[in-house]
């Protein structure tokens, strides 16, 4: 008994821990959570491989032959070569009436000057090729790594205008107030998907773009709800404590209530990485998103449309397994997350 | 009532007022040159200078604004850049396409999200229930994008159940042939985020203290579930009903596009590619009007629904 009691007193003394040390102890118990979290941080660190230049670097080499089948079920069958009967014997001396044929050995003799390699295509590839011979596998990592890079920064973008915005409507209210409510009331009139296409039409294409789109159209949900936040803190007693010594507005907005409200903001920019990178997939998949020379889930998934139909199932069913396993991954992170950050949310849902 | 449905059109005023600035200045400040775009590749500076005369883009920005305001209020668009149809025609040949097949959808989204949504509620806990919740999260993860093509591939064009694509100008032939496919597929994939979502209003409902109340009272089940709980979780239905009702206007444009229908998403879709600024900006203008107004019956309807709520 008296073991247990001496293990406690530091902690004791200590106070109480932190919010963020709470969250963090509530979601480590959280085992779905916490292998979710696993798996995301294994996608981010082939990001950041694949961003440096480490991994799938070469996607774009032609590896393979074209539409090269996965390993495991061995190289394609021969094409049948057609009716034509290919002749047989000895070509007919052409030479006396060829009028090239006095310098065939001259140019031969310049050819030999030079050395030429035949590289060998690899009649399968580990997870298959596309229609030009690249590694399914190095592209659908390359297209992870352009498609959760958008999905994070327009999320991030998104949550920082939703929360600036949403902190000065919510805190200021009156005239300011009044001012974000009808731009926000704008932004919410016109359907998402026109916004968001009415946009595209004057952005060039590119992944800042796409990012630059997703932002400016996504951020009105975000700052509902700190402003929310906003109205309900600004009047409480610490936020009045805190003005009767003297903080500024600046300081009670930022430094007072954001961290109160933080918690909020961290589950919404959680929620839009996966609804941006799906956007971002069918965006790109419509051409609207990233550039040609790039690569995208949603480029690869419009090149598996038409592979499908000719029997080339195999980049189809990477892409699609990639992002399954990520999306899915991310959702029940954030649910975990919430469920974390703010208990009294847990089991609505 | 009226004095209610009065204030909420005046307050609609500054909410459109706002719509047309920024539709006006996106394009006009963001977008590229209107003229270069219409004049082509070749075109001559003097074409240029007399495209823009035409446009009226020489004009000062505020006298811009006013043939923009103008164009609206007259419901003249003039002509699309790309296919000189006009606007006004664009709207009214390409609409009955895209409610052939967006208002199936919502129909039946709704009819069977309920029951199943229900369903699931009452089992709550169990392992059907979690059953379903699992599934859908992984369902909702997988691009829209993925269940199309393989719907495609699998009953169009391997079992031959369907058409793989197609469209006619009988409407009858439309809905029976060819708009079943897209229903199918994007009913089925909206299945499981709406279940999960109606589980959460149906499980708010159930646990309130009139069920218990209504149990108690010896009532059977399904008079419990049926009438109390489900018409008390009408008011979140009918918000969630309201939201996704202005896409049924835009159409499902990935499902059009997918499937050749010649409705006002593909039509969209085009003008985006085309940089066709006039029917843009026509569709998010008069979208916007358009979910404005189906807001306001929503909330109209709140009132037919919940006698309770006090419109103010």
């Amino acid at each position: 008994m008296s073991a247990v009691l001496t293990a406690n007193a530091p902690k004791l003394a200590q106070g109480s821990e932190g919010v963020w040390a709470a969250s963090w102890r509530r979601l480590k118990s959280d085992k779905v959570g916490m292998v979710c979290m696993t798996i995301v941080a294994l996608f981010l660190a082939l990001v950041a491989l694949s961003s440096a230049g480490l991994v799938a670097a070469n996607w774009q080499n032609e590896r393979g032959v074209p539409n090269a089948p996965p390993t495991f079920l061995g190289p394609a069958p021969p094409e049948a070569t057609g009716a034509v009967i290919s002749p047989k014997g000895p070509n007919v001396d052409l030479s006396d009436i060829d009028p090239l044929a006095p310098r065939y050995a001259e140019w031969a003799e310049r050819a030999s000057q030079f050395k030429t390699t035949d590289t060998v295509k690899a009649e399968t590839l580990a997870f298959g090729g596309d229609r030009l011979g690249r590694d399914v596998l190095a592209k659908a990592t390359k297209g992870a790594q352009v498609s959760i890079i958008v999905g994070v920064l327009a999320a991030l973008a998104a949550t920082l205008i939703g929360t600036v915005l949403g902190a000065l409507s919510g805190f200021f209210g009156g005239k300011v107030g009044d001012f974000l409510e009808w731009v926000y009331n704008v932004f919410t009139a016109i359907p998402s998907i026109l916004l968001i296409f009415a946009f595209a039409t004057i952005f060039h294409r590119g992944v800042t773009s796409v990012v630059l789109i997703l932002a400016l159209t996504g951020w009105t949900g975000i700052y509902r709800l700190i402003r929310a936040e906003f109205i309900k803190h600004s009047v409480r007693e610490y936020v009045r404590s805190a003005e009767a010594i003297g903080a500024s507005k600046m300081s009670r907005m930022f430094k007072h209530i954001l961290p109160n409200v933080s918690h909020v903001a961290l589950v919404q920019l959680s929620l839009h990485v996966v609804g941006f990178i799906k956007s971002e997939v069918i965006l790109s998949y419509l051409g609207l998103g990233v550039g040609v020379d790039q690569v995208s889930w949603g480029t690869m998934l419009a090149e598996a449309q038409s592979e499908l139909i000719l029997g080339y199932w195999w980049q189809l069913a990477a892409v699609t397994g990639f992002m399954a396993v990520f999306v899915t991954a991310f959702a029940l992170f954030t649910d975990a997350l919430r469920d974390a950050l703010d208990p009294k949310l847990r089991g609505l849902e | 009532m009226a004095a209610y449905l009065l204030r909420r059109l005046w307050q609609m005023i500054p909410t459109l007022l706002g719509v047309v600035l920024l539709v006006f200045f996106l394009f006009k400040y963001f977008g590229s040159d209107p003229a270069v775009i219409l004049g082509g590749l070749n075109a001559s500076p003097e074409t240029i200078e007399a495209i823009r005369e035409q446009l009226g883009l020489n004009k000062s920005v505020i006298e811009q604004l006013w043939i923009f305001v103008k164009q609206i209020v007259t419901f003249e668009w003039g002509k699309s850049w790309a296919t000189n149809e006009s606007v006004a025609h664009l709207f009214a040949s390409r609409m009955p396409a895209t409610l052939t097949v967006t208002v199936p959808i919502l129909v039946l989204e709704v009819l069977l999200a309920i029951p199943f949504a229900l369903a699931v509620a009452y089992v709550r806990g169990s392992l059907t229930d979690r059953a379903v919740m699992i599934l859908s999260t992984v369902a909702v993860s997988i691009s829209l994008l993925v269940y199309v093509i393989l719907a495609q591939y699998v009953f169009a064009f391997r079992l031959g159940w369907f058409p793989v694509q197609g469209w006619t100008d009988n409407h009858w032939t439309n809905l029976t042939t060819y708009a079943p496919l897209p229903i199918l597929v994007v009913v089925m994939v909206a299945m499981a985020p709406q279940i999960r979502l109606y589980r959460s209003f149906f499980l708010d409902e159930i646990g309130h203290d009139y069920v218990r109340t209504a149990r108690a009272k010896g009532m059977t089940e399904n008079t419990v579930l049926f009438k109390h709980v489900l018409r008390n979780a009408m008011i979140p239905i009918l918000t969630n009903v309201s939201v996704a009702l202005p896409s049924v206007f835009v159409g499902s444009f990935l499902i059009e596009v997918f499937f050749s229908i010649p409705g006002l998403g593909r039509e969209i879709l085009l003008a985006v590619n085309r940089g066709d600024y006039p029917v843009i900006q026509a569709f998010s203008i008069y979208l916007a009007f358009l979910t404005m107004l189906v807001n306001l019956i929503t909330d109209l309807l709140y009132k037919l629904v919940d006698p309770r709520v006090v419109l103010k």
